[in-house]
């Protein structure tokens, strides 16, 4: 797909919001500090360091140290943000943050950036797949996944204000601004985009851009398509989803990260027990990443518009094909 | 300071808290005894002597934190909170029952209780968390305290919480080892030798202290010189015996994660009555 029309100063990484929003949080509550595991740069951390010195902590590479460390912070009352790649801090520290941080049901909040295969050049290693299933998993968790650096600033901010433990997947390659300042953002709350009566998509981070691009291309196919940005994953908003699944009587999830275990996932466990309508799951198959130029692995993984719209057509299809056996 | 108990009291609430534990482990019909009984002394000289805390008042932001990292010799932790009055000392026959607030492995929620734990290797680095917090707190008296078992410190993320401690100048800290030399498969020196325990702490950074972990007057030394150590995080290394205090279960690997039996419980609580 390449850049948008508007040029590319437009475009910022999610991880650009969650430093802004941790500055902003630092700026409005003593208690919020920051930790880190040798990444203070690359999740933007340091422009809190650069801010407030003393309240942040280093860890030098140690993921599980910096998690535990941080339950002892939040129950002596503290507000701690850990900060590493998405990989590290969901997948090397997951036990971790079992146990420390969700069994005991603490405000301990982990910003994961380098989620997904557009990051890229760094190949498999560093493209974190799987976190939306590792975290969702876990009692007491709320997961997020921001769609661009505006709702990442909201995010990040509204996420300090919530009892229990957040996990924000958060973006290493800069995606195109597509919400504004003054739009309404509510953890697990999702925003209807576009309103359609064919086919429901459903679609977290980058998958919201490119939802919006599939449909421009339905709608020159004759598809009247909803567009919904579910940026919270957990706890999930399914009265939005029935909402709209109960009018289109179709859904297509779109995510960027693992289709085992992730939003699609999440989404046909609950459908699948209130309104069992076709889905079709767009999203990264029994793969791991590889390097490459992010767009150019956007294509090789099937996340690109036209997947999408082609599972659109999918499940409209089968979506007829079940009103045709009605029939009979 | 604190005037200290006398050594004698001391040694008798020690031998209530084993007759408690091995009664509760008896009643639950499952549990970590050898455990248990090896750190009777070590927990009981901090709740006895050395921790500043308000039972009534367990949020008591002032108060000193003990973190059992180990957490499945719980039942010793949960006899002496009962004891010192967290709670009344008829729940500890519920120890992992439904619905219990003891639960097998500590859980928040449990009076006085300052962390979850029973996965192994984390409890330093909580009490790293606590320890900072104090100190940005400027809650200058408070101290933490974290014990570890000998096979618990395999785990890698001690040694990553050992490095933070002693980078963060932490000597608001005190570690705490119950060197039992016992792990689940067998003795520490024939599954995983962790030999020279002393000069690995000492040279990531902290103050050695190596006593006899069954003697209250080397404890209580301990604690109290650790408290005036300055710019680095103590250990104490507590030499015990597992199994503590009833001969056929000193010692023995497999009294790790068993409990008593009826006949086994009468014979234990014999030998323990006999005891002056
Ligand atoms: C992470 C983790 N791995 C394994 C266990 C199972 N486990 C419980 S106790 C124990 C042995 C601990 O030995 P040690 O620390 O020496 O305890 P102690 O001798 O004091 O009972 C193990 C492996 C656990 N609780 N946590
Ligand atoms: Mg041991």
């Amino acid at each position: 797909m390449g850049k948008n029309k508007q040029g590319e100063s437009t475009w910022k990484a999610t991880r650009d919001g969650y430093g802004k929003g941790l500055v902003e949080l630092g700026e409005k509550n003593k208690d919020v500090l920051v930790l880190t595991a040798d990444l203070t740069v690359s999740t933007r951390a340091n422009w809190f360091q650069e801010k407030f010195p003393e309240r942040l902590f280093t860890f030098g590479v140690a993921e599980q140290d910096m998690i535990s460390t941080a339950a002892g912070f939040a129950l002596s009352g503290k507000i701690p943000f850990c900060c590493s790649f998405g990989v590290f801090a969901s997948g090397r520290a997951w036990e971790q943050v079992r146990t420390s941080v969700a069994y005991m049901n603490l405000n301990i909040n982990i910003g994961g950036t380098h989620g997904g295969i557009s990051v890229g050049p760094d190949g498999a290693t560093h493209q974190a797949l799987e976190e939306i299933t590792l975290m969702r998993v876990l009692p007491n968790m709320t997961v997020i996944v921001p769609c661009d650096t505006v709702e990442a600033r909201k995010a990040t901010i509204n996420s300090a204000s919530i009892s229990g433990p957040v996990y924000l997947r958060l973006s290493r390659e800069k995606l195109p601004i597509i919400t504004k300042e003054q739009e309404p953002f509510t953890i697990g709350k999702a925003n209807v985009l576009k309103k359609g009566k064919d086919v429901t998509i459903i679609a977290c981070g980058i998958m919201v851009y490119q939802s919006l691009f599939a449909g421009e291309l339905l709608k020159k196919k004759g598809i009247d398509a909803t567009i919904i940005n579910l940026h919270t994953i957990k706890p999930i908003d399914i009265e939005t989803i029935l909402k709209s699944a109960s009018q289109t009587k179709a859904v297509v999830t779109c995510e960027e990260h693992l289709i085992a275990g992730g939003v699609g996932s999440a989404i046909a466990e609950s459908l699948a027990v209130t309104l069992p309508v076709p889905i079709e799951m767009v999203g990264v198959r029994n793969r791991f990443g590889e390097s490459g130029d992010p767009w150019v692995l956007m294509k090789e993984f099937h996340l690109m518009p036209e997947d999408i719209v082609a599972a659109c057509e999918r499940v409209i299809a089968r979506k007829k094909k079940g009103k045709d056996k009605e029939r009979f | 300071m604190k005037q200290r108990p006398d050594i004698n009291k001391l040694r008798k609430q020690a031998k209530q808290i084993r007759i408690d534990v091995l009664k509760m482990l008896a009643a639950a019909g499952s549990g970590h005894t050898g455990g248990s009984l090896s750190c009777v002394e070590i927990i009981l000289s901090l709740y006895g002597y050395k921790l500043r805390y308000n039972s009534k008042r367990p949020d008591w932001p002032d108060r000193d934190r003990f973190i059992l990292s180990k957490g499945h010799g719980c039942p010793t932790l949960y006899a002496i909170l009962a004891h010192f009055g967290y709670f009344p000392k008829k729940d500890l026959m519920d120890l992992r029952k439904f619905g219990s607030l003891l639960q097998g492995h500590p859980q928040l929620g449990l009076p006085g209780l300052e962390s979850s734990t029973g996965s192994l290797g984390m409890g330093l680095s909580i009490a790293n968390g606590m320890a900072l917090a104090a100190r940005l707190d400027k809650r200058k008296d408070v101290r933490i305290y974290c014990l570890m078992g000998d096979g618990e410190i395999d785990e890698g993320q001690i040694w990553e919480a050992a490095m933070t401690a002693s980078h963060y100048k932490l000597d608001n800290l005190c570690g705490i080892v119950d060197f039992n030399k016992l792990q689940i498969d067998g003795f520490l020196r024939d599954i995983k030798n962790i030999k020279p325990a002393r000069e690995k702490w000492r040279s990531f950074g902290w103050e050695v202290f190596e006593v006899d972990g069954h003697d209250f007057k080397q404890l209580m030394d301990a604690y109290d010189k650790a408290q005036h150590i300055k710019g680095k995080p103590s250990i104490v290394l507590a030499h015990t015996t597992k199994g503590k205090g009833v001969s056929f279960i000193e010692n023995k690997v497999e009294w790790h994660g068993i409990a008593p039996k009826p006949e086994e419980l009468e014979r234990a609580l014999k030998e323990l009555e006999s005891l002056s």
